[in-house]
C-alpha cells in the first residue's frame, strides 16, 4: 500500500461529500423555495442522484477494482440490470426494515421510501461500484478481516458510519422540542448523510494513521 | 463468608429495595390528612364556645358575599401586580389595590410551583403530597375535601372557563364549563380568548354563585420569552380589562341586590427570571392574593408592601365568605382583614370555626398534639372566648366587652398562625436526608456489585464476601460513631419533619449499621482487588477477549437507556427506546447468524462463540465463561445443521422483528402517541367482538400448544383445563362470545370461572415446587428440576392469561413463541454465553412490558386486574394481582430465563451467574435515576413524568428482588447436587 492510493482514496471520497454539498446549494438556484427541510423529498432525490452519479464516474475513472476480464457488451449490459435490481432490493429491503422498526406502514410511505432509497445511495451504491453485484464478496468485505485493499476498507467504514448515522438520528424524534427537522424521516436522512460524509473524511484518515499496522491479502 | 454469587446478588438487591424505601419516604412524604378523608359526612360545626351554659349559636355563620369571582392568572407573579409592571399595565387593578375597597397580599406558593398541585393547594388548603395520585389511581379526580365540593354540596351553582386541569380535578361539579387544553405553548392569545369570550354572556345573566376563569396565557408567553418580554406587558393589560369589566359588572348587579360580591385575583405560581416555573426561587413562589369587595374598607393611602401570606390561606377564606365548612385537610388560616368588619361575635365565631378544624387536623398528625404551642394557645383562647360569649350574652359593659374581645382576638389569631405553621412544616419540603440516606445506601450496593463483577465472571461463580472481619473492624465503629453522630445533629437541628428521625432509634441505627457495613465491605473488596490485579498483572498473560458486536449492542444500549432517562421526553416514550433497541439486537443477530452461517468455513473461527477453554484469568469481561457443558467447535456444529435448521436459524431475528412490529401496533402508549390508532382499541370496541373472542381463542390455543411440550402429563390438563378457564372467565363478565352461546346472559362477575383457574394456577405451581424439592432431595438427573421449572413457568403463564385482558392475550401468545424461537435457533446454536442472554432477556421483559399497553403514566396501570375473581376489594391480593398484572413482561422473562438457563447446563454457575448479571443490570438504572430525579426534583415535570417512573422503578426493582430470591433458590439445588457429585467423584 502506497501513499498514492491513500491520496486518491482522499481525493475521491472528497468529491463524493462535494457532491452532498452541492446538492443542498446547486437546487436553489433552479427551484424557487427550495431548502433541505421543507423540500425535503426534492432534496433527497437530488441528493441520490448526485451521488449516484459521482460514484459511477468515479468508478469509471479510477477503476479501482481491475479485474473486468471479460468486457463484452452484453456481459456489461446484464451487469447493469444486476445493479439495478440490487439496488432496487436494497431499498425495498431497507424500507421493510424502517416499518419493522416503526415507521407507519401506509401513511408517509413516499417519505419512509426515499429514505431507504437515500441510505441505499450512501451504502448499496459504492458496493455496486467496487465490488459489483457479487453477493460473497460482499459478505466478505463485511466480515472481520475480510478486506483486501484500502477500497474495501473505506468502503466498510463509509457504509457502517451510514448505517450508524441514520440509527443515531432516530434518536432526537421522541424529544418534545417542537423543532421542523425532527419530523420522521428528516432527522434520520440528516444523520445518514452526516455519517456518510463522516466515515467518507475519516476512512482515508484512519487507513493513513493505521497505514503500518494494516496488510492486505492482495496489496 | 463465601456466598454463591446468586445468594449475593439476592442480598445485594435486598438491601437496595430497603435504599429505595427510604429514599420513595423521604421523596414523597407522607401529606398530614384528617382520617375521615373518604366518607365526607357532613359533620357539625364546632359550636360556639360560651363558659358554663352552651350557646344556641351552633349552625355555621351565614356567608359574607353573595357572588364570588375567581380571576386566576397561571404565573402572575407579584411585581406584575405591586411592581412598576402593574402601575405601568394594570392601571385599573393598581387603583384598586391602592385606593379602593380591596385587601391585598403576596401569597408564597409552596414547591414544586407547577399548575395542578397549586390548583389544588388553593381549593383544599392543603398542601397536596404525591401520594394523593398515587391513592386514586385511574381517576385524576381530586376526591380531598375541597372548597369546590363544599359549594356543590350547599348546592351553589358554578362556572367554570380556562384550563382543563379544573375540569379533570373537579368533574361534574360545575353546571356550565369550558376547558381549554394548555398542550401548545406556543399559543398565547386563543387560550384566553377562549375564556374571554363567554365573560359578557355570564356577567350579564348572573344565575350563578361562583365563577372561576383561569388564563393560561402569561404563563404560555413566560414558557416562549420570559417576564421581561414585551408581550408580558399587552397581556396584563389585557388582564386589567377583564378585571374591569369583572369589577364593574360585579359592581352594577350590586347595586340591584344590595348583597356584597367578592372579586378573588390571584396567581397559581410565579415566574423565574427566565420565565419557567417549579423550583423554589422567590420569584417562582410569589404571587399576589387580591380580595376586592364593596364589603371592605376603601383605604386611604396607598400600600406598597403588602403582607406576606400562604396560598393555603384562601381556601379557609373562601369557605368562609360563602359560608361553607372549611375543608378538613386545610392548613391554612382566615385572612383576618376579610371578616374585620363584621361585628365581634361573628369575628370569633368565625376565627373559633378555623382554629378548631386546625388543631383537629393537627390531633390527628402529630401524636403529641398536647404539647404544640399552638395547640395550647387554642384551648387558652377557646376558654377566653366562652368567658367573652357569657360576658356577652349577659350584657355587660360594652367598653369591657371590647377590650376582652380583643384580647381574645389576638390570642386566636396567634394560635392559628403557629398552628397553621407547624401543620404546614410537615409536609412543606422534601426530606433531603432521608432521601440521602437512601441515595448512599443504593449508592454502596451498586459499587459493591460492579467490584464484585469481574470475580463473579471469573470461572467460579462463588465469591468471598468479607463480611465477618469489617464488621469488627475499627473502620466500622468509627464509622458507626460518626453517622450516629450525624444522624443526632441532623435530627435536632432539622426545621421540618423528617422521616428517618421520627423512626425509632433502634430502626435508624440498624440503618447507620447498614450504611457504615456496607462501606466496610467495599473498601476491603477495593483493597483485595488492588492486591489481586497487581498480582495478576505479574503472572498472567491476558487472553484478548473480543467482543462481538451483539455484545457492544448490549453494553452500549444498557448504558444509553440509563442515560436516556434524564430526559423526560425519553422517560414518556421510554417504550420507543426499548423498541428500538430490542430491533437493533435482532438485526444484529441476524447479522450474526449470516456470519455464521455463510461465512462459517471460510472466515476465522467464531471468535465470539466463546470457547470455555483457555480462559482462566481474565479479570474484565462482561462475556466469556459459558458454563455450558459440551464446548464442541462451531463450524461442526453448523455443518451438523441440516438445510432447513439452517434457513429457520437465518429467519428466526426476523421472524421475532415481524412479531415485535405487531406488538407494537396493539396498544399505542406513551404520551405523543398514545391517541394514534391500534388492534387494542379496535378489538375492544364493541362492534368487534366476534374478532375479539377469534383472537383471544386462538392466542389461548398458541399459548396451550406452546406450553405443554415441556409439561408432566398431569398439568398438561391442567393447562389445558385452565386456559379454558380463562375463556369462561371472559365469556362470563362479557367480554367475549361463546360460539356456541346464542341466548344473551347477564353479565355476571365470573368469580367461579376465575376461582377456577386459580385453583390450576396453584395446582400447577404446587406440582412444579414439588419436583424443584424432589430434584433437591434426590439429587438425581437434572430434568426433573427442569420439569419444575417449566411447570412453575408455565404456571406463571396461566395466571398471565387469566389477568391481562383478552385483547393482550396475542402479547403473551407471541412472547411464549419469541421465547421458543430464540431458544431453538438463536441461543441453543449461537452458544451465547449466560451473561448475554440475560440482558437479552431482560431487554426483551422490558419491551414486553409496553408491548401490553403499560407506559411510565401511572393512568395505564390496568386496575382491573386487581378484582379478578375477587367479591370485594381486599387489598392485599388485589395489590399483588394487579403488580403481577403490570410486570407480566419482566416476570415471564426472567422465569423464562431461569428455566432455560438450568436446561442448557448442567453446572449450576451459569443460573447464579445469571442472577447476578440480572441483579445488576436493574440496579444500575435504579441507582441513576434516584440521582437524576434527586437533581431534577425542581423540574417542571418532576410530578407529572419523573415521579411516577420513579415509583416504577422502584416497583420493579423489588420484583427483581423477589425473582433474585428465586434464582437463587432454584441455584441453591444445583449447588449442593454438584457438591454431592463432587464428592463422589473424588
Ligand atoms: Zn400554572
Ligand atoms: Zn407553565
Amino acid at each position: 500500500m502506497k501513499d498514492t492510493d491513500i491520496k486518491r482514496l482522499l481525493y475521491t471520497h472528497l468529491l463524493c461529500v462535494f457532491s452532498v454539498i452541492l446538492s443542498v446549494f446547486i437546487p436553489s438556484f433552479f427551484l424557487e423555495n427550495f431548502s433541505i427541510l421543507e423540500t425535503h423529498l426534492v432534496w433527497l432525490c437530488i441528493c441520490s442522484v448526485f451521488v449516484t452519479t459521482v460514484n459511477l464516474l468515479l468508478c469509471l475513472v479510477v477503476k479501482p477494482n481491475v479485474s473486468s476480464r471479460r468486457s463484452s457488451l452484453s456481459y456489461k449490459v446484464t451487469r447493469f440490470l444486476k445493479c439495478c435490481i440490487y439496488f432496487f432490493m436494497s431499498c425495498v429491503s431497507l424500507h421493510v426494515i424502517f416499518v419493522l422498526y416503526g415507521a407507519p406502514l401506509i401513511e408517509l410511505a413516499l417519505e419512509t421510501f426515499l429514505f431507504a432509497v437515500i441510505l441505499s445511495t450512501f451504502t448499496t451504491v459504492p458496493c455496486l461500484c467496487l465490488l459489483g453485484p457479487n453477493l460473497k464478496a460482499w459478505l466478505r468485505v463485511f466480515s472481520r478481516n475480510g478486506v483486501t485493499s484500502i477500497w474495501e476498507n473505506s468502503l466498510q467504514i463509509t457504509t457502517i458510519s451510514s448505517f450508524v448515522g441514520a440509527w443515531l438520528g432516530a434518536f432526537p424524534i421522541p424529544l418534545d422540542w417542537e423543532r421542523p427537522w425532527q419530523v420522521w424521516p428528516i432527522s434520520c436522512t440528516l444523520g445518514a448523510t452526516f455519517g456518510y460524509m463522516a466515515g467518507l473524511v475519516i476512512s482515508p484518515l484512519w487507513i493513513y494513521w493505521n497505514r503500518k499496522q494494516l496488510t492486505y491479502k492482495n496489496n | 463468608m463465601r456466598l454463591g454469587s446468586g445468594a449475593f446478588a439476592a442480598s445485594c438487591v435486598a438491601i437496595e429495595v430497603i435504599g429505595v424505601a427510604i429514599f420513595l419516604r423521604g421523596f414523597f412524604p407522607a401529606p398530614v390528612r384528617s382520617s375521615s378523608r373518604t366518607e365526607h359526612r357532613a359533620e357539625p360545626p364546632a359550636p360556639e364556645p360560651v363558659a358554663g351554659a352552651s350557646s344556641n349559636w351552633t349552625k355555621l355563620p351565614p356567608p359574607l358575599f353573595s357572588k364570588v369571582v375567581i380571576v386566576l392568572i397561571d404565573a402572575l407573579r407579584d411585581d406584575f401586580v405591586f411592581g412598576s409592571k402593574g402601575v405601568e399595565y394594570m392601571p385599573y387593578t393598581t387603583y384598586l389595590v391602592e385606593k379602593g375597597a380591596s385587601h391585598s397580599f403576596v401569597a408564597e406558593a409552596k414547591p414544586p410551583t407547577v399548575t395542578m398541585p397549586r390548583i389544588k393547594a388553593l381549593m383544599t388548603g392543603s398542601l397536596p403530597g404525591f401520594v394523593d395520585i398515587i391513592r386514586n389511581l385511574n381517576s385524576p379526580a381530586l376526591l380531598e375535601d375541597n372548597v369546590i365540593r363544599q359549594a356543590k354540596v350547599a348546592g351553589k351553582r358554578m362556572i367554570f372557563y380556562g384550563d382543563e386541569t379544573w375540569v379533570k380535578l373537579f368533574p361534574k361539579h360545575f353546571v356550565e364549563y369550558d376547558g381549554t387544553t394548555s398542550f401548545f405553548v406556543s399559543d398565547y392569545t386563543e387560550v384566553d380568548n377562549n375564556v374571554t369570550r363567554h365573560l359578557d354572556k355570564v356577567l350579564k345573566r348572573g344565575d350563578w354563585d361562583m365563577l372561576i376563569l383561569h388564563y393560561l396565557g402569561l404563563d404560555h408567553i413566560g414558557h416562549i420569552s420570559g417576564p421581561n418580554s414585551p408581550l408580558i406587558g399587552q397581556k396584563l393589560s389585557e388582564m386589567d380589562s377583564v378585571l374591569m369589566k369583572i369589577h364593574t359588572s360585579l359592581l352594577s348587579k350590586e347595586r340591584e341586590t344590595h348583597l356584597p360580591s367578592l372579586l378573588v385575583v390571584c396567581g397559581d405560581h410565579g415566574m423565574s427570571e427566565t420565565g419557567s416555573h417549579g423550583a423554589s426561587s422567590t420569584e417562582e413562589v410569589s404571587t399576589p392574593l387580591i380580595l376586592i369587595s364593596s364589603e371592605f374598607e376603601r383605604k386611604p393611602g396607598d400600600i406598597r408592601h403588602p403582607k406576606h401570606v400562604q396560598q393555603t390561606d384562601l381556601s379557609a377564606t373562601l369557605a368562609i365568605g360563602l359560608g361553607l365548612p372549611i375543608p378538613k385537610n386545610s392548613v391554612g388560616s382566615l385572612l383576618f382583614p376579610v371578616v374585620e368588619r363584621k361585628p365581634m361575635r361573628e369575628q370569633l365565631r368565625f376565627l373559633h370555626l378555623n382554629t378548631v378544624q386546625l388543631s383537629k387536623l393537627l390531633q390527628e398528625n402529630v401524636p403529641s398534639y398536647e404539647k404544640d404551642p399552638g395547640f395550647e394557645q387554642f384551648k387558652m383562647a377557646e376558654r377566653l372566648h366562652g368567658n367573652w360569649v357569657r360576658l356577652h350574652l349577659e350584657e355587660n359593659n360594652s367598653d369591657v366587652l371590647f377590650g376582652l374581645g380583643t384580647k381574645v382576638l389576638k390570642q386566636y389569631l396567634s394560635a392559628l398562625k403557629t398552628l397553621s405553621l407547624s401543620l404546614s412544616t410537615q409536609v412543606a419540603q422534601y426530606d433531603i436526608y432521608s432521601m440521602a440516606v437512601g441515595t448512599v445506601v443504593v449508592l454502596e450496593v451498586l459499587t459493591l456489585l460492579l467490584l464484585s463483577t469481574p470475580q463473579v465472571l471469573h470461572r467460579r461463580a462463588e465469591l468471598d464476601v468479607p463480611v465477618s472481619s469489617p464488621v469488627f473492624s475499627l473502620l466500622f465503629y468509627l464509622m458507626f460513631l460518626v453517622l450516629s453522630a450525624i444522624h443526632v445533629v441532623v435530627c435536632t437541628s432539622a426545621k421540618s419533619s423528617c422521616y428517618l428521625c421520627s423512626l425509632p432509634w433502634l430502626a435508624a441505627g440498624a440503618v447507620m449499621v447498614l450504611v457504615s457495613m456496607l462501606l466496610c465491605v467495599i473498601v476491603s473488596a477495593l483493597a483485595r482487588m488492588v492486591m489481586d490485579g497487581t498480582q495478576l498483572r505479574k503472572n498472567a498473560v491476558h487472553p484478548t477477549s473480543v467482543w462481538s458486536e451483539v455484545d457492544f449492542l448490549l453494553l452500549l444500549g444498557t448504558v444509553g437507556h440509563v442515560l436516556s432517562l434524564g430526559a423526560s421526553s425519553f422517560v414518556e416514550e421510554e417504550h420507543q427506546t426499548w423498541y428500538f433497541l430490542v430491533n437493533t439486537l435482532c438485526l444484529a443477530l441476524s447479522q450474526e447468524t449470516f456470519r455464521s452461517y455463510f461465512l462459517g468455513d471460510n472466515c476465522e473461527p467464531q471468535h465470539h462463540f466463546h470457547m470455555a477453554q483457555g480462559c482462566e484469568g481474565t479479570v474484565h469481561t462482561l462475556q466469556y465463561n459459558t458454563g455450558y457443558d459440551a464446548p464442541e467447535p462451531n463450524g461442526e456444529n453448523a455443518k451438523a445443521l441440516g438445510g432447513h435448521r439452517r434457513w429457520a436459524v437465518l429467519a428466526s431475528p426476523w421472524l421475532v422483528l415481524a412479531c415485535c412490529r405487531l406488538l407494537r401496533s396493539l396498544n399505542q402508549t406513551g404520551v405523543q402517541g398514545a391517541h394514534r390508532p391500534d388492534f387494542g382499541h379496535w378489538f375492544t370496541s364493541s362492534d368487534h367482538k366476534v374478532q375479539l373472542s377469534v383472537l383471544a381463542a386462538v392466542s389461548l390455543l398458541v399459548i396451550f400448544m406452546l406450553v405443554q411440550r415441556g409439561c408432566s402429563p398431569v398439568s398438561k390438563v391442567a393447562l389445558a383445563l385452565g386456559l379454558l378457564g380463562v375463556f369462561c372467565y371472559r365469556a362470563a363478565i362479557g367480554n367475549v362470545l361463546f360460539p356456541w352461546q346464542s341466548d344473551k346472559k347477564g353479565i355476571s362477575k365470573g368469580i367461579i370461572e376465575a376461582r377456577f383457574v386459580y385453583v390450576f394456577v396453584l395446582g400447577i405451581l404446587f406440582t412444579g415446587t414439588k419436583d424443584l424439592l424432589k430434584s433437591q432431595v434426590i439429587a438425581a438427573d437434572f430434568k426433573i428440576k427442569t420439569v419444575g421449572l417449566w411447570e412453575i413457568y408455565s404456571g406463571l403463564v396461566l395466571l398471565a392469561a387469566l389477568l391481562l385482558r383478552p385483547h393482550n392475550l396475542p402479547v403473551l401468545a407471541f412472547s411464549l413463541l419469541i421465547q421458543t424461537v430464540m431458544t431453538k435457533f438463536i441461543w441453543k446454536p449461537l452458544r451465547h454465553d449466560a451473561a448475554e442472554v440475560t440482558v437479552m432477556h431482560y431487554w426483551f421483559g422490558q419491551a414486553f412490558f409496553y408491548f401490553q399497553g403499560n407506559s411510565n403514566n401511572i393512568a395505564t396501570i390496568d386496575v382491573s386486574a386487581g378484582f379478578v375473581g375477587l367479591e370485594t376489594y381486599m387489598e392485599v391480593p388485589a395489590a399483588f394481582l394487579t403488580v403481577f398484572g403490570t410486570y407480566v413482561g419482566p416476570v415471564l422473562w426472567a422465569s423464562h430465563l431461569a428455566y432455560f438457563l438450568n436446561s442448557e447446563t448442567s453446572s449450576g454457575s451459569a443460573l447464579s451467574r445469571a442472577c447476578f448479571c440480572y441483579a445488576l443490570i436493574c440496579s444500575v438504572p435504579v441507582a441513576t435515576y434516584i440521582i437524576l430525579v434527586t437533581s431534577l426534583r425542581y423540574h417542571l415535570f418532576i410530578w407529572s413524568v419523573f415521579s411516577p417512573k420513579l415509583l416504577y422503578e422502584g416497583m420493579h426493582l423489588l420484583i427483581t428482588a423477589a425473582l433474585c430470591v428465586l434464582f437463587t433458590a432454584t441455584d441453591q439445588t444445583t449447588h449442593t447436587k454438584s457438591r454431592v457429585k463432587m464428592d463422589t467423584e473424588s
